[in-house]
């Protein structure tokens, strides 16, 4: 298996996503939790990069952060799953290693 | 002593850090003086004003029903940048109604925010005497 990279910081602000998407190997996943959840809105000046990623990556959105930010999981991008908690560790399980990019 | 423009700039989202907060508090604790007061909601900052925030699942405190106090502080002037909201895919709707109590004219409730251009907002913060960064 494969790496799980997290991504915990804005598109908007920092450029961990792109850091993330430039660096990690197809059939690799993608959470994004805490701020990084940003990224998983539709109709944003980054989600058509989110978009064509889905082709190579499997991405995931941590939903209790989703909540509290207010991000409605009927305006994520087509493709995202979202995961709770026990999803996040069942998926740091899944792979050999995770990559947060800070 | 006589009353100064102060403005409140804010650029960061709500939870991920602890500068949205920060900012909240220090305004509330300032209007009690009773300064001339705007806040300005630029970059993730826009993200602090979307409605249905919820923490309950995070264990953290959920302060963005705090922002309605601000009316009751005579806080009108509340700015949005327009180019903000629509990098990321927002609008006025996205974003929790707040108002505040004309005492001086008609008693009406009226919206404090205001969503402006990038342009505009810089007229705005070249017009005031503190401006303050969270």
């Amino acid at each position: 298996m494969s790496v799980l990279h997290i991504v915990n910081k804005s598109p908007f602000e920092r450029n961990s996503l792109d850091a993330c998407l430039r660096l990690a190997q197809a059939d690799s996943a993608i959470l994004l939790i805490e701020d990084g959840i940003y990224a998983a809105q539709q109709g944003t000046a980054v989600s058509d990069r989110v978009a064509a990623a889905m082709a190579k990556y499997q991405i995931y959105a941590l939903s209790p952060d989703l909540q509290a930010r207010g991000i409605s999981e009927d305006r994520l991008i087509d493709g995202i799953k979202t995961v709770d908690y026990d999803g996040f560790v069942q998926l740091a399980c899944d792979f050999d290693k995770s990559q947060s990019w800070l | 002593m006589a009353s100064k423009r102060f403005l409140y700039m804010n650029r960061k989202a709500p939870h991920g850090s602890v500068y949205a907060l920060e900012s909240l508090e220090v305004v509330l604790i300032g209007a009690a003086f009773e300064q001339d007061v705007s806040l300005a909601f630029v970059d993730d900052g826009v993200y602090q004003l979307l409605l249905n925030q919820d923490t309950a699942a995070l264990g953290s405190k959920n302060f963005s029903p705090t922002f309605k106090a601000l009316g009751d502080y005579d806080i009108s002037k509340i700015y949005v940048e327009a180019e903000s909201l629509e990098a990321r895919g927002l609008t006025r709707d996205d974003l929790m109604p707040l108002t505040w109590e004309d005492e001086d004219d008609d008693w009406a409730e009226k919206d404090s925010i205001h969503i402006v251009s990038s342009e505009a907002l810089a007229e705005i913060i070249e017009q005031q005497d503190v401006l303050l960064n969270f």
